[in-house]
């Protein structure tokens, strides 16, 4: 009989205010899921759809925190990942939403649904089930502890592989030249 | 024979009147650094070329290297320090690489790719800074400014313009134009002047020439800058270096 396979690691993934470009570039690394599946099992992700994450060895964070819904999202995954990764440029930097940070937020509000073209007849939407905008948008450390950034707009696929391989080898993840991008 | 120093244990040669960091960047030997600037008078502001001389830290752009000297600057501590000091240029100013022109070309952004700065760390302060896009062929964007000097060192002594000037202490510290209006528009600032040229970052950008240079093709997307800054160095005997 063979030895028992290796216990798979939990992968789970969350885009909080991003655009999916980092999910979309995680993907891919195109043929080399198949290795990855061989070493991890995804709970909580937009490639599941399951809803809730449970206790995991590794959580990705794509997006940047800008409402209450995203601080939930970003605590539950704190709770449940040993190892929590910011992924991409606006998980680290709160990237491209952010640049509503110099402006006010009621503002914006105001000038989207009820001073702009055409919204004469406008209302800023306040349905219960929309989560509350927070008053300016935050890279993620800025709420939990981060264990690792890998920066890029999005991250090259090459860069989150070697970045996820050394991870998975026990070894500390460095990116070198070409690897490592900002935008 | 030649006067030396010690740099990480290794003998490096210097001419008089050299600088620490001169001497080493002529030697072959890299020490990272920000707001030096071959062609201008060392300014020792952003203090990311610190090293340890006889073991008290100095910027290496304004240390005179002397005989004996011993110098560090490879080492874990130092390496810390210049990554926190980049961090920190980052999150005060508003760096948003993904959406600028200088991307690729940035020493900023080339030093943090070097020191291996996966992120600012820090607050960030996402300060409320202006644009100027008065002249017709420079754009001014205090977004970026880390405070280098260069732009106002440049056009003080090589353009003869006296065109910036800073204003405000401490967090209010800015760049600012020598116009009544403060606009760039309302000087004799020109697309060929000098200080128009030297802006590490993307603060001081000619207009019109954005993505000339395709992302992925640009300065330092081909070889790090401690490899560049090595190329650029003049050296003794006339020949440029490739690197070591």
């Amino acid at each position: 009989m063979n030895a028992p396979a290796k216990p798979k690691l939990r992968v789970a993934t969350a885009s909080l205010a991003g655009c999916f470009g980092c999910h979309m570039s995680f993907l891919d690394i195109d043929e080399r899921l198949f290795p990855l599946l061989d070493r991890v099992e995804f709970d909580r992700t937009p490639l599941t759809d399951i809803k809730h994450c449970g206790p995991c060895d590794i959580g990705l964070i794509e997006g940047g925190v800008c409402n209450a819904e995203n601080v939930e999202v970003l605590r539950e995954f704190r709770k449940q990942c040993r190892v929590l990764i910011a992924l991409g440029a606006c998980a680290v930097t709160g990237g491209l939403p952010a640049q509503r940070n110099h402006l006010d937020l009621g503002a914006c509000l105001s000038e989207v649904y009820l001073t702009g073209q055409g919204m004469e007849h406008g209302l800023i939407p306040n349905d219960p089930e929309l989560p509350l905008p927070l008053d300016k948008v935050h890279p993620i450390h800025e709420v939990v502890k981060v264990d690792y950034f890998i920066p890029g707009c999005p991250p090259s696929a090459e860069a989150i592989w070697t970045f996820l391989v050394q991870l998975l080898e026990g070894r500390a993840p460095a990116l070198g030249h070409g690897l490592i991008s900002y935008d | 024979m030649t006067d030396t120093f010690l740099l990480d244990g290794v003998a490096v040669p210097f001419a008089p009147g050299q600088t620490v960091l001169q001497a080493a960047l002529s030697a072959g030997r890299y020490i990272p650094h920000l707001c030096y600037h071959p062609e201008f008078r060392p300014h020792g502001s952003c203090k990311v070329c610190t090293v340890k001389a006889n073991g008290r830290n100095a910027t290496g752009c304004t240390l005179p290297a002397q005989a004996g000297l011993v110098v560090e600057s490879e080492t874990d501590e130092l390496r810390a320090l210049r990554q926190t000091l980049v961090q920190m240029l980052f999150a005060e100013g508003n760096h948003f690489c993904p959406s600028c022109e200088k991307s690729g070309n940035c020493v900023l952004q080339a030093l943090g790719y070097d020191l291996g700065v996966m992120t600012a760390g820090f607050r960030h302060f996402f300060p409320d800074r202006p644009v100027d896009a008065s002249h017709p062929d420079i754009l001014l964007d205090a977004n970026r400014c880390i405070l280098c000097e260069l732009c106002m060192r440049a056009s003080r002594e090589v353009d003869g313009k006296d065109l910036f000037a800073f204003s405000g202490r401490g967090l209010d510290k800015r760049l600012i134009v020598n116009a009544p209006s403060g606009r760039l528009a309302d000087t004799n600032a020109e697309l060929g002047d000098k200080a128009m040229e030297v802006c590490p970052v993307g603060a001081i950008l000619k207009k019109r020439v954005g993505f000339a240079v395709p992302i992925g093709q640009r300065r330092y997307d081909k070889s790090p800058i401690s490899e560049q800054a090595l190329a650029d160095a003049p050296r003794p005997n006339g020949l440029k270096g490739g690197g070591t």
